[in-house]
């Protein structure tokens, strides 16, 4: 998947193996999914906390990115303001709410791009987590903060565009946004992202903390008779979760061109879990695997047969969880983990 | 040897639920490195003293100490653990997704937080005391096994090895035969006596045939007191066992 933009700048137009704009779009959309479907995978996979609220993370991520790029379209909007974007203009603002300050630069952006999900990761789970709300308890309000959050985003007077959101989009950092080289660019550094995040997720579940978060999954109060501060380590995961929610979401915004409250839809965030559990929960390559493939799925069906699209995602995640417990990947033969490899390999040296 | 040489101290506890004396007055010494048996009817108190040792329930008159200077009645039940007094509940609780080795170093002795957990490897010392551990719970050749996979008494001795990570100084173990095979029974009595001498041992047990292989002194509680105390046939002869207990 990832030869295909390199390829497009080697091979010519007419070729098959040319990928247009819209393919290298649709790529790093998937790849942006997919991060979104790691973070997912590991609270829950790992540390059994099911939120079906991660779309609020990522739609955060996205505006502030969005953000940024509204503030770069400068003068060249279509009221033609040098600082407000059009929809402030429309509205009649006078001047830029104080919360649109910094936005200007990219930097700034990119650190909001984090640093919102991780606050609003951190102020949720610190309450949640300290009154030992659980289960489908935590499940139910993680919907409603991400419905809250969407009620509050499609008001004009929030300041973030209501249920216009933000597009029309020009450029970043001076770069044309529609220009090919910069999508190449842009799925270059999603598909970066990617790893990085999933080695990052990768290090943790194989370190000593990642073993007692799956102790707390299977036996949270046993873990903390055992004296392990459990709420600290759950809330730590949510908010290194909500951070990289929001980091995939600032990099689908630039690409695909538009950010509105609709992202914060609860309907997104149950498809998060879905591709999860589709791909194969608790492997977080199977989440990965799983935001693709149901993605190739929904593209293909809601083109070619769009009345069917969420009834086959509805029998698709019976189907799963009736019949593959492990998603797709387990259908995979099991191999021996990492640890286990190093092991016979210490093993087979001391003999 | 005087009271202070005493691990555990229990003088004149009592507690009640609704009016029901569920500990008497009761009293009690465990001696270092003892394995001592506590038999008794139900409802004759025995998980009552558990709960109260390791700081669960709350007596509402008498003294319970540990080594001597602790008041484990002004600590949580954190702090007792933390302390040196380590409880095997009745339903064997362990992780069962995780291997036997990574249950016993989830309950290694030491630091918990959060940094410490993300960064730290295994020192050679813990490994050494992991594997020692295997050892003495005689699943040295599970160690990769996930516990899920672990028969009822082998999930048992897991968590016996788990309570012996953290180095206690007393074991309370409540019916930890219930349920095994005569085999695993005959194992988990060897394992018991292989602590005795290192820990102080004190097992809340039905089955009389384990009681009697293991037993060295017998602790008979009756209605929230001690009826008799003493080895296996003294408290076997004794009128006033055979009549609350062992005749039936």
């Amino acid at each position: 998947m990832l030869g295909a933009p390199i390829l497009n700048q080697v091979v010519p137009q007419s070729s098959a193996l040319h990928m247009g704009p819209y393919g290298l779009t649709l790529v790093s959309k998937y790849l942006c999914y997919a991060m979104l479907a790691l973070a997912v995978d590991l609270i829950w996979g790992y540390c059994g906390i099911l939120s079906l609220g991660h779309a609020a993370f990522f739609a955060l991520g996205g505006y502030a990115i969005g953000m940024y790029l509204m503030r770069e379209i400068g003068p060249r909007g279509v009221y033609g303001d040098p600082v407000l974007p059009d929809f402030m203009v429309f509205l009649n603002w006078k001047k830029l709410p104080w919360f649109w300050y910094g936005f200007n630069h990219l930097g700034f952006a990119l650190v909001m791009m984090m640093f919102v999900p991780g606050l609003l990761g951190l102020a949720f789970g610190w309450f949640a987590f300290r009154s030992r709300v659980t289960g489908v308890y935590f499940s139910i309000i993680t919907q409603a903060l991400t419905y809250a959050l969407m009620l509050a985003f499609f008001r004009n007077n929030t300041g973030f565009g209501g249920n216009n959101g933000f597009t029309d989009f020009k450029d970043i950092l001076g770069f044309d946004l529609h220009s090919d080289r910069v999508r190449v660019v842009l799925l270059v550094i999603t598909a970066a992202a990617l790893g990085v995040s999933y080695l990052a997720c990768r290090v943790t579940v194989e370190s000593r903390a990642g073993r007692v978060l799956r102790a707390i999954r299977d036996a949270e109060d046993r873990t903390r008779f055992l004296g392990y501060p459990v709420e600290s380590f759950k809330l730590w995961v949510f908010v290194f979760s909500a951070v990289i929610g929001g980091i995939a979401g600032g990099l689908y915004v630039p690409q695909v061109g538009i950010i509105n409250p609709s992202e914060f839809s609860p309907i997104n965030s149950i498809e998060v879990v879905i591709w999860v559990a589709v791909g194969g929960r608790g492997t977080l390559y199977g989440a990965v695997a799983g935001a693709v493939l149901v993605n190739c799925a929904k593209t293909y069906l809601t083109s070619s047969l769009p009345e069917v699209w969420l009834y086959a995602l509805g029998a698709l995640f019976v189907l799963v969880t009736m019949f593959l417990p492990r998603g797709i990947i387990g259908l995979v033969p099991e191999r021996a983990t990492w640890r286990e490899r190093q092991r016979i390999q210490a093993e087979k040296i001391s003999r | 040897m005087s009271l202070d040489d005493k691990i555990l101290h229990i003088e004149q506890l009592t507690v009640s639920f609704d009016g029901f004396r569920a500990l008497d007055e009761l009293t009690m010494h465990i001696e270092p490195g003892e394995l001592r048996c506590v038999i008794g009817p139900n409802g004759a108190g025995k998980t009552t003293m558990m709960d109260v040792i390791t700081g669960r329930t709350r007596p509402e008159s008498g003294t319970a100490r540990f080594c001597q200077k602790l008041n484990l009645l002004s600590m949580s039940e954190p702090e007792i653990a933390q302390a040196g007094i380590g409880r095997k509940f009745q339903k064997p609780t362990v992780f069962e997704q995780l291997t036997v080795m990574e249950n016993l170093e989830l309950a290694l002795a030491g630091g918990k937080s959060i940094m410490m957990m993300l960064l730290a490897r295994l020192t050679p010392a813990q490994e050494r005391k992991i594997d020692e551990v295997l050892e003495i719970i005689g699943l040295v050749e599970l160690r990769e096994t996930a516990a899920k996979s672990l028969s009822h008494g082998q999930k048992q001795w897991l968590e016996i090895g788990m309570l012996l990570m953290q180095e206690p100084r007393l074991l309370l173990l409540d019916e930890p035969v219930a349920g095994m095979t005569p085999q695993e029974v005959e194992r988990t009595a060897r394992l018991l006596e292989s602590l005795v001498g290192n820990h102080s041992v004190l097992v809340v047990e039905h089955d009389m045939d384990f009681v009697r292989s293991i037993a060295r002194r017998v602790t008979v509680l009756h209605e929230g007191r001690v009826l008799v105390e003493g080895d296996m046939d003294q408290v076997q002869k004794d009128q006033r066992v055979i009549d609350v207990y062992l005749g039936v």
